[in-house]
């Protein structure tokens, strides 16, 4: 029984593979994202078949992590203009969707806004009925207006969704071919930032298609016919069709994979852990073998959200940072993906942090001779820099004066060479310069749920007892192994006024892929 | 005087946090409200209590109900509008200037917002220098201001007036009309004079909402967020006792329900020694610290939960299991320590069996 599987990594930049049998890294390939996403999927899935001799149809399964959804919404790339229903008022008057959004997005996504009567409390009984007249005339004129992608959110719709259900196929009566976000298939409480996450989600709708379609493309050229998976940012995966529909659950699922493909690849479970790239360096802290989640809400190319996500502090060194020895300074700027030809190393004209490691000696690529004319002492002070910098980002994240082993991935982790102050051990484990890929080919497979108990009549252990075995079912029957399934995220939000201590419980758990039941 | 504007909404949301010790709403959303009535109105005249007349009229005006609720059914300032119109009917004179009741959290904002929207001036001042649940617990009531007639007004436009004899009375028949309501509701309460205003309200705290926010924005650019706020705080008047009074990861949170109130217990370690704990006990707001079984800081003193690095404050529902954070404590205005002050917003007052006693006498709070 050959249970290999093979985990991408479709970054700006570069996209990785590694192929994976069990435990073990069979082949790892970097190679240049291509604009059409597909050809560097083929390319670096080909050379691992070519560097280890496994065939497609051994294949069980592929897991695909990618930043390409996030980086097209914050670089305000490829986004739809979106018709954006609120369905609240009276309530929520004063605080009119988009409110916080940067200008240069709501010139993108557009001014069709629309706030309706409609919405339920917080018990789920209704505030307001459905205007469904207004509604209909809405539609008509998203109609008039070509708009192909819509947002809908309605009052408490995470406690009912029947409105926003209601809303959609009245929707779809009149625009059948349109993409329609309900904001309680992505969001919780909150409606100004579940509103948020929807009209994100609703803007990349076409992207969506296009980029899981060259997914598919990608995988049929090379006769894979295993099921794909695409990582969320809680580090479990979702089925292809999933992601087409909500392809705002892949952001910043790029610095989970890295995170949890450090902690995999150098076995430890707590631990400092800094990706180096060719622009920034995302410093984050593995607990317990897991990314540490931000405490705050998190703001996407400016627009605040309350997705959990990793515990992230970025700081502009890699790579390809460039360097100015007079004064001394190294970065922000970044010659980034043209390092390849820009580098002195590579016979380009310009310093980067790349030509420092290997003029000082401890990176060893490129050519060494024409960095040789570089002033040593300048050499020595850039180095020191470099070191300076990771530094103190890894300080910012430290909880304690103790030291903590630092575990450096990604292609820039050739730049460090020194200790680092309130590090016990520096650590660049095999394979770090792909373990985004590694992270997505170990990602698990997750189950949620979210239903209210009553801890009057059945307890808080029991009623949690029940939520955690519960949401278990969910993710063995999508796929996850019985053994070993942990919670990874409990929420319980105790609803005032009602009798019997009612309390809404959601769970999440995830699980290993239970890969030999794959076919 | 105006020093609130788009400018600084920041610095003041993150001030009202603090001082809203784990209650009164997210300041994001208060930020909001603001700054839609400022980009429309203009910026407010903030008001210094010893510039008041005797004569003029002050209003109240304050969002009441559950953050949970607030954070979906937000409100607009037409539904507040509908509130003070009504107690203005009702007592047969207008309004001539606007006084928050708390300047905790989102009811820091909500009377700047209404003030800019409605033209008119509002104290730099309030009713307790922090936030509390429940509408007998400001300093207008100990000193005998009258709660009532006080005003209901929702989204859907319908409005109440209450008229009782206690404040006790009065809140406990508005919280069935908010519940009724759907968890939330707009309120205009406390009509006072300027004489009565001077007499009973805590003076100078819209300044010092400013001045916390600014602390931690300029410490969070130096990197020593936490050191910066405490170093303001120690210049000012009502918190200059103050100490971070634990620090460490939140281990457990039980969180339930009773009676309308959200209560809750916050378990913390120290990350260096497992054995060292601190409980903090909120119901809405921040009640008393425990550390190792002993009591830190106790209400009405200030207890703030904040992120260990950036001083953020965190509200009670945003905390999370393994979030890493300091607790704050500092005194409270001196007018909230009074014997009469404690007998209505005491240790007793929340069902808490130990005595009031100052931060001053429990934890080390100088340098």
């Amino acid at each position: 029984m050959s249970n290999y599987r093979i985990g991408v990594d479709v970054g700006g930049t570069n996209t990785d593979a590694a192929l994976m049998l069990e435990d073990e890294v069979v082949a790892t390939q970097k190679m240049p994202t291509t604009s059409d996403v597909s050809s560097g999927i083929i390319a670096a899935i080909k050379s691992v078949f070519e560097q280890s001799s496994v065939t497609p149809d051994m294949i069980k399964c592929v897991m695909i992590g990618t930043t390409h959804f996030t980086n097209a919404f914050v670089e305000r790339k490829n986004l739809l203009p979106v018709g954006i229903i609120r369905i609240a008022e009276p309530a929520a008057k004063g605080v009119p969707p988009l409110i916080d959004w940067p200008e240069d997005f709501r010139n993108v996504i557009g001014t069709h806004i629309h706030s309706l009567q409609g919405g339920y409390n917080y018990d789920g009984s209704i505030n307001s009925e459905l205007d469904e007249p207004a509604l209909y005339e809405v539609a008509g004129k998203l109609k008039a207006r070509d708009i192909k992608t819509v947002a809908i959110t309605g009052l408490f719709s995470s406690v009912n969704d029947k409105m926003e259900q209601r809303a959609a196929q009245i929707i779809h009566s009149v625009l059948p071919k349109c993409s329609v976000t309900l904001s309680s298939s992505i969001g919780k409480m909150g409606l100004l930032e579940r509103e948020n996450a929807a009209i994100m989600n609703a803007s990349l709708a076409v992207l969506s298609k296009h980029v899981v379609q060259s997914f598919k493309a990608a995988l049929k050229a090379l006769r894979i016919s295993a099921p794909f998976f695409i990582s969320q940012n809680d580090g479990t995966l979702m089925s292809a069709d999933y992601v087409e529909k909500y392809p705002v659950l892949t952001f910043a699922s790029g610095p989970t994979n890295s995170m949890r493909g450090a902690a995999y690849l150098s076995g430890l479970k707590d631990a400092i852990v800094a990706d180096i790239g060719g622009t920034t360096t995302d410093i984050g802290v593995l607990s317990g073998g897991f990314p540490r989640e931000s405490a705050v809400s998190v703001d996407i190319g400016g627009v605040r959200t309350n997705f959990r996500m990793p515990d992230i502090f970025a700081i502009g060194l890699g790579g390809g940072s460039i360097v100015k020895t007079n004064p001394i300074s190294i970065g922000p700027q970044s010659v980034g993906y043209e390092l390849s030809h820009e580098a002195l190393v590579f016979g380009g004209e310009t310093l980067t942090a790349s030509d420092i490691a290997v003029a000082s000696g401890y990176a060893n690529f490129g050519d060494k001779a024409k960095v040789n004319h570089l002033d040593k002492a300048k050499i020595k002070a850039a180095v020191e820099h470099i070191h300076s910098i990771l530094a103190e980002g890894v300080d910012r994240m430290k909880t304690s004066a103790k030291p903590v082993p630092l575990i450096l991935v990604g292609g820039g982790s050739v730049l460090i060479h020194n200790e680092i102050p309130g590090i016990s051990e520096v650590i660049i484990p095999k394979n770090a310069d792909v373990a985004n890929a590694i992270g997505a080919s170990i990602a698990q497979i997750g189950g949620e749920t979210d239903r209210v108990y009553s801890y009057e009549d059945l307890g808080r252990d029991k009623s949690i007892e029940m939520a955690i075995s519960q949401a278990k079912k969910v993710a063995i029957n999508a796929g996850a192994e019985p053994e070993g399934i942990e919670v990874t995220d409990m929420e319980e939000l105790p609803i005032p006024y009602m009798p019997g201590e009612a309390v809404r419980l959601k769970v999440k758990v995830a699980g290993h892929l239970n890969i030999g039941s794959m076919s | 005087m105006s020093f609130i504007g788009l400018h600084n909404l920041d610095d003041f949301a993150y001030g009202a946090a603090f001082m809203g010790t784990g209650g009164g709403g997210d300041p994001y959303l208060g930020k909001l409200f603001i700054r839609q009535a400022l980009l429309e109105h203009g910026q407010p005249t903030i008001m210094d209590l010893a510039d008041v007349s005797d004569e003029a009229k002050i209003f109240c005006v304050a969002m009441m109900g559950a953050p949970t609720i607030l954070i979906e059914k937000m409100f607009s300032m037409e539904d507040l509008d509908l509130a003070v119109r009504s107690l203005e009917n009702k007592l047969g004179y207008k309004a001539d200037i606007i006084i928050p009741a708390e300047i905790g959290g989102v009811n820091a904002t909500v009377p700047v917002a209404y003030a800019a929207y409605r033209g008119l001036p509002v104290l730099n001042a309030d009713g307790m220098g922090r936030a509390f649940p429940s509408l007998e617990m400001v300093t207008f009531n100990i000193g005998g201001v009258s709660c009532t007639p006080m005003s209901l007004a929702n989204e859907h436009g319908e409005t109440k007036v209450i008229e009782t004899v206690t404040t006790l009375e009065a809140e406990q028949a508005s919280r069935p009309i908010i519940t009724e309501w759907g968890g939330s509701g707009m309120i205009s309460l406390y009509p006072m004079t300027g004489k009565q205003a001077k007499e009973t309200a805590v003076a100078g705290t819209l300044s010092l909402a400013v001045g916390i926010g600014k602390a931690i924005r300029e410490g969070n650019e130096r990197n020593d967020a936490i050191e910066s706020l405490l170093r303001y705080l120690r210049t000012t008047d009502y918190f200059k006792h103050c100490a971070v009074v634990f620090e460490g990861k939140i281990v457990d949170l039980t969180r339930k329900t009773q009676k309308g109130w959200n209560v809750g217990f916050c378990h913390l370690q120290a990350l260096e020694d497992p054995n060292d704990r601190m409980e903090v006990i909120f119901q809405n707001e921040h009640l008393v610290a425990y550390r190792n079984g002993r009591v830190a800081t106790i209400v009405p003193d200030l207890i703030a939960i904040v992120d260990s690095e950036t001083a953020e404050p965190i509200a009670t529902e945003a905390l999370r299991y393994g979030q890493r954070v300091k607790v704050i404590g500092t005194s409270a205005a001196p007018i909230m320590r009074s014997p009469e002050a404690l007998k209505v917003f005491g240790p007793k007052c929340f069902g808490l069996d130990e005595p009031f006693v100052p931060i001053e006498q429990l934890v080390q709070t100088r340098e």
